[in-house]
């Protein structure tokens, strides 16, 4: 299974933002291979987070982990059938290990998104 | 002449002001493109006589038709368009109209609809005619109201219109004040009032258009705003006392200036000064 991960620059921390984050880890679970891929939405002036699940689709990951996400978002990943899951603390490593583990909670608390403040 | 009435926050008095002065004249036009929350109609209580609604286009595919090129998606620089299980999927509130994504889908599978995002109420109050911008709720954009409205004010043009804008200093302000001829500051006596001035401030200059401050508030003592005026060299046009009677009246919806004499004395003043104003800007710009 492929799961995705955003990841902060020095590569082992999970990023805070979802449709900002500077690269994504793609883990796959039965090779244990592990991939770092650009995040072409990072200076997306809006709509970050749609680019970034887009990301995420064309990657064939099959879920996200992730601390949050916004409902643009959550609904392109949710159209591609890919499952979100709540990280906890900043560590990539232990949220591979807790997703393994089953111990991850499905994410469902979609906040409405950062966009279209300021007006247009 | 076209005055547009500014603040850099909600709830200094814009409202307040640009009623009261559109009151005092003779005849005037009111435009509140406030179009979040106009409440100028609640003073003015019109006679409605038109109401028009205001639609945008937005894009809708065709799922049959799609085949999943992308060639939408890579164009639309909003990201308002994603590819999902090869079908190209809009979204709206992202969607800045431009129409592109329907030019460049070779298959023809976009077409544009219209979605009505608010209207446009006409009416009159006695020597004022009242046009007031009204965004539908949950709506992200009031800009294609504001800018029917001003297209409506160059169709119709009045003597003397007064523009009620939105607070602060975002693109639906800019898009409010860019035909106006003169743009009025209301400020409250306090620091964080003196930040929101600035705002608007730095926006009339950043336009290039006269301006004035009105105080708002005003307590004896202290005010920072009218600190704020001396030291930037900005001419102060009136101030407003903080009195509890005014803020009865207006809290019931009463334009004070048509029951109050003192408080017709004082938009009178702050309207005379505004149209000298003008007119000396007009006597310069004829200079230049």
């Amino acid at each position: 299974m492929r799961i995705a991960i955003p990841v902060e620059d020095n590569e082992t921390e999970i990023c805070p933002s979802f449709g900002r984050t500077s690269m994504f880890l793609i883990y796959d679970t039965e090779t244990k291979e592990k991939k770092l891929i650009d995040n072409s939405a990072i200076a997306a002036q809006g709509g970050a987070g749609i680019k970034a699940a887009q990301v995420i689709v064309d990657e064939k990951a099959e879920a996200l982990l992730t601390p949050r996400c916004g409902e643009n978002a959550a609904q392109v990943l949710k159209a591609a059938n890919i499952q979100l899951y709540k990280t906890e603390g900043t560590s990539v490593d232990e949220a591979i290990q807790a997703f393994q583990e089953n111990r991850l909670e499905e994410l469902t608390d979609i906040h409405p998104g950062f966009h279209g403040h300021g007006g247009n | 002449m076209k005055i547009a009435v500014l603040s850099g926050k909600g709830g200094t008095g814009k409202t307040l002001v640009s009623v009261n002065l559109a009151a005092t004249a003779e005849t005037a036009a009111y435009y509140d493109c406030d179009v979040e929350e106009p409440n100028g109609h609640l003073f003015f209580k019109p006679e409605l006589t038109q109401e028009e609604q205001i639609f945008v286009k937005s894009p809708e595919v065709d799922a049959q038709r799609c085949n999943g090129c992308r060639k939408c998606m890579d164009f639309c620089k909003f990201n308002a368009i994603a590819c999902i299980q090869d079908k190209a999927v809009v979204f709206p509130d992202v969607c800045h109209p431009c129409g592109g994504c329907i030019l460049v889908c070779p298959e023809k599978a976009i077409q544009e609809s219209k979605r009505p995002i608010g209207k446009i109420v006409q009416g009159h109050s006695e020597n004022v005619q009242v046009i007031s911008g009204m965004l539908n709720m949950g709506e992200e954009s009031g800009v294609p109201i504001i800018r029917t409205m001003l297209r409506h004010m160059t169709e119709h043009p009045h003597p003397f219109t007064l523009i009620d804008c939105p607070p602060g200093s975002a693109c639906v302000v800019m898009e409010s004040i860019l035909d106006a001829d003169y743009c009025i500051l209301v400020a409250e006596p306090t620091v964080f009032g003196v930040h929101n001035l600035n705002m608007v401030y730095e926006l009339v200059q950043i336009f290039n258009k006269p301006y004035g401050v009105v105080l708002n508030k005003c307590l004896d003592g202290e005010n920072p705003a009218e600190q704020f005026c001396l030291e930037h060299q900005i001419p102060i046009l009136g101030r407003i006392p903080f009195d509890s009677e005014l803020g009865r009246l207006n809290s019931d919806s009463h334009i004070v200036s048509r029951i109050h004499p003192a408080y017709k004395e004082l938009f009178t003043e702050i309207l005379q000064k505004v149209k000298e104003a003008v007119s000396h800007e007009t006597a310069v710009d004829s200079q230049r």
